[in-house]
């Protein structure tokens, strides 16, 4: 990696000063694309911020929320009795996520602000509805995620939480993964929540995560593995590569939206 | 202490350090003074370089030099030489382009080595490589080797036509073609053996360095040193053996990958010569992906004439091998003396003729790895097989037994070359289909049918050859080395021993299954054995370790060492105990006076041996060491059979191994754990060839599995419990028995697998498909015969 002056703030006030001043500084959260992206040379910050100070980390449910900090571990999200209950899809997405190793120090925050269009968390969003929460604002998952690799935060714009209404009725996430990198080829993820009935997909996008509506109109009319089973996905748009081409990823996300309802009950 | 000797299952005694990080590998060694290589590699195909830039390279912090591949030829450094050559049906030698150390006007494939910046540190040397301006003009490259083998494609080397290596044949096409004329069926098979990228755990690594009187010393992560000191010393760098050191100390993993002579270790060796500081290199993983060598890519037609019975009568194969843009050191004899040759399998055809014809492309070099032109000979023919029975509705395990050669028609010659020693192919066949419950395979597939599962199950009988030999066959046939190995044994004055081999561990366990041998030979406890490998200065001059050939051929030569270790000890037993040396006899460690209760235990012996004060001084120099090369009188070939079973999902045409067994014939076995650990590792090996790893070019030389995000490495989750076992035949020509057990994994299990994913597909009217059986290739040909299925 090139050279670069880290940066460990007390506050999330100074967080937000250091990106405020340097446009050529990066956030690290987990760093589990960030680091290697640095190792590869892809990426030559100025400086890196790094959030682990900051005490954005942990998992509150109220009645109508479930809130986890930004910086809070796909393990500890992946484990969590409270996320189990409230949303188990989102328990076992997190579960999926890299290996061992890369679920103790990824975050969920990383996830959704990198937007990678392979990964799983982006899915989980979209479906469920959830608020992305920032040191400015609070955005709308469907208004956060802006194609691949891009989102609706600003340069000093740093997640803090993400906000999952609740009550959730079903939630289940199905992955074909991509055989190498084990990243999602396909990846569904079904909800009914105070949302709606929603279905995301990640993976097969050219643009990143996207919302299937025809499945969603089928699901909201008859919320069963049958209502999905039959509705065909147009490649058109989808992502081809040497791992799957578009009309393969089109027919796994009817195969896998298909076993989500199932797995959802 | 228990059982330690040949056939005990002793634990590995280098574990223990390998487990707790304790091993000593080239990247782990630090001298005083070290620089640091970092190599600038092309990221283009094929290229014309009009001119290298170095100076802001070379003026950047801590750059202490920059070298071009102008500098080596103007020092006179010569190019990577080729170990093997090849002649053309029309008798001219293959052609063998120039394989420029550092790329000099041409660039030929990504990762193709153009300049080295050593500076003081790696990270500094690394920021300088990316200020060296080079001017590229691009050209069209080729990366397919059917259309490298087109008229009119790209020239890899301006100089040679049509990028044609050679254009080799092998057998009797007189006899082959008179057999067609007859037959009743004519079975034919065109198919694709993939490439792959090895991928050892532990990249590539060099460590330069040349003291104040010229000495060099290179470490390296090599298979071989000695090779590598002849190669480097004699032909590339021009320095005389005896100031030349080469050390391969621990190594991880070389599956062939590490047998060649690279171009970094002659460029810190070099490097460090100029600058009179060592210098170090070792590969990023993405650096292993674009620069060690690749392995199989062919592309094949087989053809089969039958009689009416099923009986083969004659095999007609014509296939392109991919050589990749150079030649790597032992690339012409993979697919034509370790390939073609093979071409006979376990069957009785009785007449072969093969057409190989090498072709260059722009992509990494091809070469050795793990099987070696055997997977691609056992895949053709097992494949071929399954392919026959399919069509002329034959039962594949009647077939197979129809055609198999029986037990007693050893030695065997085959019509391509081969002298078979030993064999028994129907006891290996029929110990896995009992181990793998082949006969209640239906009641599976049923239940799999009734949880919507395609099931199949498919086997392959597979040959093939190791320690290759012998050297002076092997030298008619192109090789341009020796192939005998050597041991030196010295028993120490208070009777512990040190082995010096000639072989090379990196991996195999040879300080376990080796000193096995001497516990058995010599009656020395383990823990009284040394192992020593892989440093010229301490060895003598061996071949190292590929080809399954450690234990057949270093083995025997420890043996013959041993051999005179005792005939000696004999003779100074003799003399201590008053004794005829007719009348001695050795066993479990001691020499007895026969018929009497007079022994002396081998430290008894050694300590007179080195305090010769009652001694036959007049007859016998003092000392206790010999050393033995040994050079083997034919290749030993294991084979078995394996038997896959799989399960396909019909909506996503993912294939999940379910069950996998090996039933192998590798000659006699010195350590049942360690033989174990081979298969099961060849296995999964094979099974990620069938299934998973595939090196991807784009048409034009693009790497597009340059990482592990691209490039499927089968995974725990990828591989099924793996059954075991050996049924063997003794090796009849060395003095062990033992065949060789490194590859008979990766050579018997793709075709296994392909067999069985087939047979799962049948009912789809599949009769072949190519590796690696990705789910989307599985799922295309579902979605393309369903239609089909629906109207019958």
């Amino acid at each position: 990696m090139y050279d670069f002056a880290y940066q460990k703030p007390g506050s999330l006030a100074d967080a937000v000063k250091l990106l405020a001043a340097d446009a050529e500084a990066k956030v690290l959260a987990g760093g589990q694309t960030f680091i290697p992206v640095l190792k590869q040379r892809l990426n030559k910050p100025s400086a890196v911020v790094d959030l682990a100070g900051l005490g954005l980390s942990g998992i509150t449910v109220t009645a109508n929320a479930l809130t986890i900090g930004a910086t809070t571990t796909h393990a500890t999200v992946a484990r969590s009795a409270e996320v189990k209950k409230a949303i188990p899809g989102l328990a076992l997405l997190a579960s999926w996520i890299g290996d061992n190793q890369v679920r103790h120090r990824g975050t969920i925050g990383g996830s959704l602000a990198n937007n990678d269009p392979s990964a799983c968390y982006p899915a989980a969003a979209l479906a469920l509805g959830a608020t992305i929460k920032t040191n400015k604002r609070a955005i709308k998952a469907d208004d956060f995620f802006q194609g691949m690799f891009t989102t609706a935060l600003e340069p000093d714009e740093i997640i803090t939480a993400v906000e999952f209404p609740l009550p959730v009725a079903k939630s289940a996430y199905e992955k074909f993964r991509q055989p190498a990198s084990r990243y999602a080829l396909v990846g569904v993820f079904v909800a009914k929540g105070p949302e709606g009935v929603r279905v995301a997909v990640t993976g097969a996008g050219q643009g990143g995560v996207f919302r299937v509506p025809e499945m969603e109109a089928a699901l909201a009319k008859n919320w069963s593995p049958e209502a999905v089973a039959g509705i065909k996905i147009s490649p058109e748009g989808l992502n081809g590569d040497i791992h799957g081409s578009a009309a393969y990823r089109a027919h796994l996300i009817s195969v896998m939206a298909r076993r989500a309802v199932a797995a959802a009950g | 202490m228990g059982f330690e000797g040949i056939g005990a299952a002793v634990k590995r005694r280098e574990d223990g350090r390998f487990l707790v990080g304790r091993g000593h590998y080239v990247d782990d060694m630090n001298r005083p003074g070290q620089l640091h290589a970092y190599i600038r590699r092309s990221d283009r195909p094929h290229a014309r370089i009009k001119g290298i830039d170095i100076s802001a390279a070379a003026a950047a912090p801590g750059v202490v030099a920059v070298y071009t591949g102008a500098d080596l030829v103007a020092d006179g450094i010569g190019g990577l030489p080729c170990g093997w050559q090849i002649h053309s049906k029309d008798g001219s030698p293959m052609a063998e382009p120039p394989h420029p150390v550092l790329a000099v006007d041409k660039v030929r494939h990504v990762g193709d080595p153009i300049a080295v910046v050593i500076a003081e540190t790696r990270s500094q040397a690394k920021d300088a490589a990316e200020l060296l301006a080079i001017d590229f003009a691009d050209l069209p490259g080729v990366a397919d080797l059917r259309a490298a083998a087109a008229p009119g494609a790209p020239l890899v080397h301006d100089e040679v036509a049509g990028n044609v290596c050679y254009d080799w044949h092998i057998g009797d096409k007189a006899a082959v073609d008179a057999a067609f004329a007859i037959a009743k069926h004519v079975v034919k098979l065109d198919l694709v053996n993939n490439r792959l990228i090895p991928n050892a755990m532990e990249p590539r690594a060099a460590l330069g360095e040349c003291d104040v009187a010229g000495h060099y010393t290179l470490s390296t992560t090599s298979q071989n040193p000695h090779v590598i000191r002849l190669l480097m010393g004699a032909f590339v760098l021009h320095i005389p053996e005896h100031k030349l050191r080469v050390i391969a100390p621990d190594v991880g993993g070389g599956f062939g990958s590490k047998i060649y002579h690279y171009a970094e270790e002659a460029i810190v060796t070099w490097a460090a010569g100029k600058l009179k500081r060592p210098v170090k290199w070792t590969a990023e993983r993405s650096e292993s992906f674009m620069s060690d060598a690749h392995g199989r890519d062919h592309v094949s037609h087989a053809e089969m004439a039958l009689d009416a019975e099923g009986h083969f009568l004659a095999l007609r194969v014509s296939t392109l091998a991919n050589m990749g843009a150079y030649l790597s050191t032992f690339a012409p004899s993979v697919p034509t003396y370790l390939y073609a040759t093979l071409l006979a399998g376990v069957y009785k055809t009785p007449a072969i003729y093969a057409e190989v014809k090498a072709i260059f492309t722009n992509t990494v070099p091809v070469d050795a790895y793990r099987g070696a032109g055997r997977p691609e000979a056992a895949f053709l023919l097992e494949r071929l097989v399954d392919v026959i029975a399919h069509d002329t509705g034959i039962d594949r395990v009647a077939l197979r037994r129809k055609n198999f050669i029986p037990a007693d028609a050893f030695p065997y010659q085959t019509p391509v070359a081969l002298q078979y020693d030993s064999g028994d192919y129907v006891t290996t066949l029929e110990a896995a289909m009992k181990a793998a419950d082949w006969a209640g395979f239906p009641a599976r597939r049923q239940a799999a049918v009734a949880r919507g599962k395609l099931r199949g199950i498919g086997m392959s009988t597979y040959l093939e050859a190791c320690g290759i030999a012998p050297s002076h066959i092997a030298g008619a046939l192109g090789a341009r080395a020796g192939l005998y190995e050597v041991a030196n044994i010295r028993i120490h004055p208070t009777g512990s021993v040190t082995v010096f081999t000639g072989s090379h561990s990196h991996g195999q366990g040879h300080e376990t299954t080796f000193a096995q041998l001497v516990v058995d030979q010599l009656g020395v406890p383990l823990d009284q054995v040394e192992i020593v490998h892989g440093d010229t200065g301490e060895i003598p001059f061996g071949m190292g370790t590929y080809g399954s050939r450690s234990l057949a051929v270093g083995g025997s030569a420890m043996v013959k060492a041993m051999d005179k270790i005792i005939a000696k000890g004999k003779r100074i037993a003799a003399h201590l105990m008053e004794a005829s040396v007719a009348d001695i006899e050795f066993k479990d460690g001691a020499f007895r006076v026969a018929g009497t209760d007079k022994s002396k235990a081998l430290a008894e012996i050694s300590l007179a041996a080195y305090i010769p004060h009652n001694y036959p001084i007049e007859e016998l120099e003092p000392g206790l060491e010999e050393t033995a090369f040994y050079d083997p009188k034919n290749f030993t070939y294991p084979g078995g059979c394996h038997v896959c079973e799989v399960e396909i999902d019909p909506e996503t045409g993912v294939t999940q191994v379910v069950n996998f067994v090996a039933v192998d014939d590798v000659g006699r076995v010195i350590n049942p754990m360690i033989v174990e650990g081979q298969v099961q590792g060849g296995v999964a090996q094979g099974i990620g060839q069938a299934l998973l790893e595939a090196a991807a070019y784009d048409a034009n030389g693009q790497l597009l599995s340059g990482s592990f995000m691209d490039y499927t490495m089968p995974r725990a989750d990828n591989l099924p419990n793996i059954t075991v076992g050996t049924e063997s035949t003794l090796c009849t020509h060395n003095p062990l028995g033992s065949k060789g057990c490194g590859e008979v994994g990766a050579i018997g299990s793709p075709p296994a697998v392909i067999n069985a994913v087939v047979d799962a597909l049948k009912e789809y009217g599949v009769r072949h498909l190519d590796m690696p059986a990705t789910p989307e290739k599985i799922w295309s040909i579902i979605q393309a015969n369903r239609p089909k299925m629906a109207a019958e």
